[in-house]
């Protein structure tokens, strides 16, 4: 392998199966990457909203076991999501949710082998950050009627 | 082939159950299936969710009880913890070292959620029957 002064390129070298020393090429990583590009950034809020919307799970566990324990425990439940903290976290939720979902759309999009040019990436790109605002504002206000009526 | 290679065993042979090489196809193909079985339900959910906010308790156990209702919640649950599952570990591959800590998370995490979801689906079951 020929000499380098690079520090990176130590992170490069592998070996092959057999034991003999390759040079890899590096994945790219935060420190090579602008994570503020609609690529990546897009990227990156799809698996943040996944997880967010894992954990968010547990409103939904709390509002089915809530409703089956009975009308106390259903009146807790409904206090807190109807507290300022229990309607931010709901909406976060909702945001979280609706993204993730449209950003799946996306990727189901790809893997059925459509849209990998950049501008069609892009376009897709804003139609999810769009999209993602559309149907937040559409459930909350089919919730706001709903809760004031 | 490396003519410094002195065992009997093939390439195939030593990699096969190592790294990558374990059940990564199935898993990415359940991933998909599940997202497409959650895109009509998640819309469903939502928007059914939505429209009953700050409804009386005998409102909602009735609206859960219904057998439309019920079976699409129970199918939420199972599909959307499966896919959660799948998910999850998946990031914990990714940015969890060494393995034997991913598979401990991941052994937690699977039983955490079996545990949230059929505490869910027996919530609806029990308003259902």
């Amino acid at each position: 392998m020929a000499h380098s002064n690079d520090a990176r390129e130590a992170v490069m070298i592998g070996r092959r199966t057999d034991g003999t020393i390759i040079r890899r090429p590096l994945s790219p990583h935060l420190q090579v990457y602008d994570m503020m590009q609609m690529t990546s950034a897009l990227s990156i809020m799809h698996r943040i909203t996944g997880s967010t919307w894992a954990v968010g799970l547990i409103f939904l566990v709390w509002f089915l076991a809530a409703t089956a324990a009975g009308p106390e425990a259903y009146a807790r439940m409904q206090w807190f999501m109807g507290s300022f903290f229990g309607v931010i976290l709901l909406f976060g939720i909702t945001v979280a949710a609706w993204y993730h979902t449209l950003a799946g759309v996306r990727h189901l999009m790809w893997d059925y082998g459509y849209g990998y040019d950049i501008p069609t990436t892009y376009r897709t790109g804003w139609w999810v950050i769009i999209a993602t605002g559309v149907m937040t504002v559409l459930t909350w206000v089919v919730a706001i009627i709903a809760w004031a009526s | 082939m490396s003519d410094r290679q002195t065992r009997l065993q093939t390439p195939l042979r030593r990699v096969r159950g190592f790294g990558s090489a374990k059940n990564g196809t199935h898993h990415w193909w359940m991933q998909r299936v599940t997202s497409i079985a959650l895109l009509p339900l998640t819309l469903w959910f939502a928007f059914s969710i939505a429209a009953r906010a700050g409804d009386r308790w005998e409102v909602m156990a009735e609206w859960i009880a219904r057998p439309f209702n019920a079976v699409l919640l129970i199918v939420l649950i199972a599909v959307g913890f499966y896919h959660t599952a799948s998910g999850l570990q998946v990031v914990v591959e990714d940015y969890i070292r060494p393995d034997r800590s991913v598979m401990a998370i991941n052994m937690a995490i699977k039983a955490v959620l079996t545990l949230l979801g059929l505490l869910a689906a027996l919530s609806v079951i029990r308003l259902a029957v």
